[in-house]
């Protein structure tokens, strides 16, 4: 089976953000790979590992994102593929994202492909679907369950919080939402091997794109903080007293109930 | 230059979802003024129509056709795309459900152009229109606009408020028919988990459980002050880690984002991958045993105590409360 997976490089979880000029300061900050993104690298080796086949990642981004491309070999994907734009395009939207990484796939022939359902920086969730339509394959979102059975794919999605049952077939996106599995951590021998398993670098020339079919439709004018939260109320006395006075409090000053 | 504004309604189990009636304010700004066009589609839609025009569209298109019953991307993009080629749209919005994160990339893909999702908020009007959406989970916001094409948003659930309903308003609800054809999914069952209805990303009121819920049982009096409250229950990453509840209740960084008007979370520590997803809340009341915990740092009002002493105290004192 050839199965790919859409990875992008994002902002750690534990970090801060820090704002300045209008856009997010990168200096310092630990990146990995998007962790929605893990889960769909975790199905994609076990999918492999039960029905052969090869697990190809494929990011989009800077040099940088090599990192996070090792990371995925090193949890078991035997190839990787870096679409180098730095040079070529200023600013990425869902729209030119998909349309690169659709030009790419075009000839590919991929059976299955997989993404996280949203990536936790820029939070739109649009490529993965957008990829799909492009190559015109049919794709299901946010799922928890996967099976596969010939061409024949079962499948159980998260519909803010219930659970549909899915059939349908190959060839097929789908975005992994949480619950999907449990990412392995690469081992140190997953480590060494993922030194010398393939990592292509492919630029915009490479591809059968001009860089006028990607100019992007939204343009990002302003990044700015919440308002940063006053400390609140620690309640004091008794923890009954305490417990009256928030229902006070949260009907004449908070006016929520 | 006012714009036509396609409104995508949303209903389930026969009741138009308020994120509908938010998307038709969204338009009713986007249009500068222009009309406003309300979608629906299902196997039965056409009674929700004055709905619709009650809360500001000024005309209903619906289709309706039996494949049309449960969502799939197939057949609600081919219903929505013929409505789209009558009407030919300056502008589209959608809510950010399920529904519309799942749908609106792949007609976003067809119409050829720009999407901006998960809107809050929105600055001027017409083409001046300034959309705000969450970054990094809440972390940060960032103000987009469209540079070029049909202007295409999705809106966060409880973020905009709706226009005033009046029941005055009267327009066209017309019906259209297209053919469905070439369903690639199928939607053999679906297991409703949410038992109680209150959807979390649409809920005033959210009632969470951390670790310190200790167990599925812990759990217990966190629904039931929910439900007094007409709220929802949500969990940390700790509590669904732990199995005591089903991930689809986690909310942060991974899980989802809430903007609730009240917040309580009860035994959570507060970690920032928490924050992300709750932060935003109007008003968040943080119960912790551990007077240092992070949680109180983003607390409008704390208690420290024991949550399983403190919460049905609360329910109890809501009780009072109601019953005067």
């Amino acid at each position: 089976m050839n199965i790919y997976v859409l990875v992008k490089r994002t902002f750690d979880t534990e970090e801060r953000i820090v704002v300045s000029g209008g856009k997010i300061q990168e200096d310092g900050a630990e990146f990995i790979i998007n962790p929605y993104d893990e889960y769909a690298i975790e199905e994609a080796i076990q999918v492999r590992d039960a029905h052969g086949g090869e697990v190809t990642v494929l990011t989009m981004g800077g040099e940088e994102a090599e990192k996070q491309l090792r990371t995925a070999l090193a949890m078991g994907a035997d190839k990787a593929v870096l679409i180098n734009v730095e040079d070529d395009i200023d600013e990425l939207d869902q729209f030119t994202s998909a349309q690169i990484l659709a030009d790419y796939l075009k000839d590919k022939n991929p059976d299955l492909i997989l993404a996280g359902n949203v990536a936790i920086d820029g939070g739109s969730g649009q490529v993965g679907p957008r990829v799909a339509d492009l190559l015109d394959i049919n794709y299901v979102t946010t799922i928890t369950k996967l099976e596969i059975n010939g061409t024949q794919v079962s499948i159980v999605r998260d519909v803010e919080g219930d659970s549909e049952v899915i059939e349908t077939s190959l060839p097929l996106l789908v975005t992994a939402q949480q619950g999907l599995n449990e990412p392995r951590y690469p081992s140190l021998p997953g480590i060494m091997k993922a030194k010398k398993k393939p990592l292509d670098e492919v630029e915009l020339d490479d591809l059968d794109i001009d860089e006028d079919d990607v100019v992007a439709k939204t343009e990002t004018i302003d990044i700015y903080l919440p308002p940063k939260k006053e400390a609140g109320r620690v309640l004091e006395g008794d923890i009954s007293a305490q417990v009256t006075e928030l229902v006070q409090l949260l009907r004449t000053e908070a006016k929520v109930i | 230059m006012t714009k036509k504004v396609i409104v995508l309604g949303e209903a389930r189990e026969g009741v138009l979802r308020n994120v509908s009636f938010e998307a038709i304010a969204a338009a009713k700004k986007i249009s500068g003024g222009g009309e406003v066009v309300a979608i629906l589609l299902g196997d039965s839609v056409q009674a929700l129509g004055n709905e619709m025009i009650h809360y500001g569209a000024d005309r209903v298109v619906t289709v309706e056709h039996p494949h049309l019953k449960t969502y799939t991307s197939d057949g609600y993009s081919q219903a929505f795309m013929a409505v789209v080629e009558n009407e030919k749209p300056d502008a589209v919005v959608f809510g950010h459900t399920a529904l519309g994160k799942d749908l609106s990339p792949k007609v976003a893909s067809k119409l050829q152009s720009g999407l901006i999702s998960d809107v809050t908020d929105i600055e001027g009007e017409g083409d001046g229109a300034v959309f705000i959406r969450p970054i990094f989970s809440g972390k940060a916001f960032e103000k987009v606009k469209i540079k070029e094409g049909i202007v295409f948003v999705t809106v966060r659930p409880n973020n905009i408020e709706p226009l005033a309903h009046d029941d005055s308003r009267s327009g066209d609800v017309s019906s259209v028919s297209v053919d469905i054809t070439n369903l690639r999914t199928i939607i053999k069952e679906v297991v409703r988990k949410s038992t109680e209805g209150v959807d979390l990303s649409e809920a005033k009121v959210i009632v969470a459980g951390g670790r310190g819920v200790k167990s599925e049982d812990g759990f217990e009096p966190l629904k039931e002050l929910a439900d007094l409250l007409g709220g929802a229950v949500g969990a940390s990453r700790g509590a669904c880690d732990a199995d005591y509840c089903d991930y689809s209740l986690q909310i942060g960084q991974t899980g989802k984002v809430v903007t609730p008007d009240l917040y309580i979370a009860a035994g959570i520590s507060g970690a920032i991958q928490h924050l992300a997803g709750m932060s935003n809340s109007k008003i968040i009341v943080a119960i912790n045993k551990d007077p240092e915990a992070n949680i109180f740092k983003v607390a409008d009002y704390g208690i420290v105590g024991d949550l399983f002493e403190v919460i049905p105290m609360l329910t109890e004192e809501f009780k009072k409360m109601k019953s005067n």
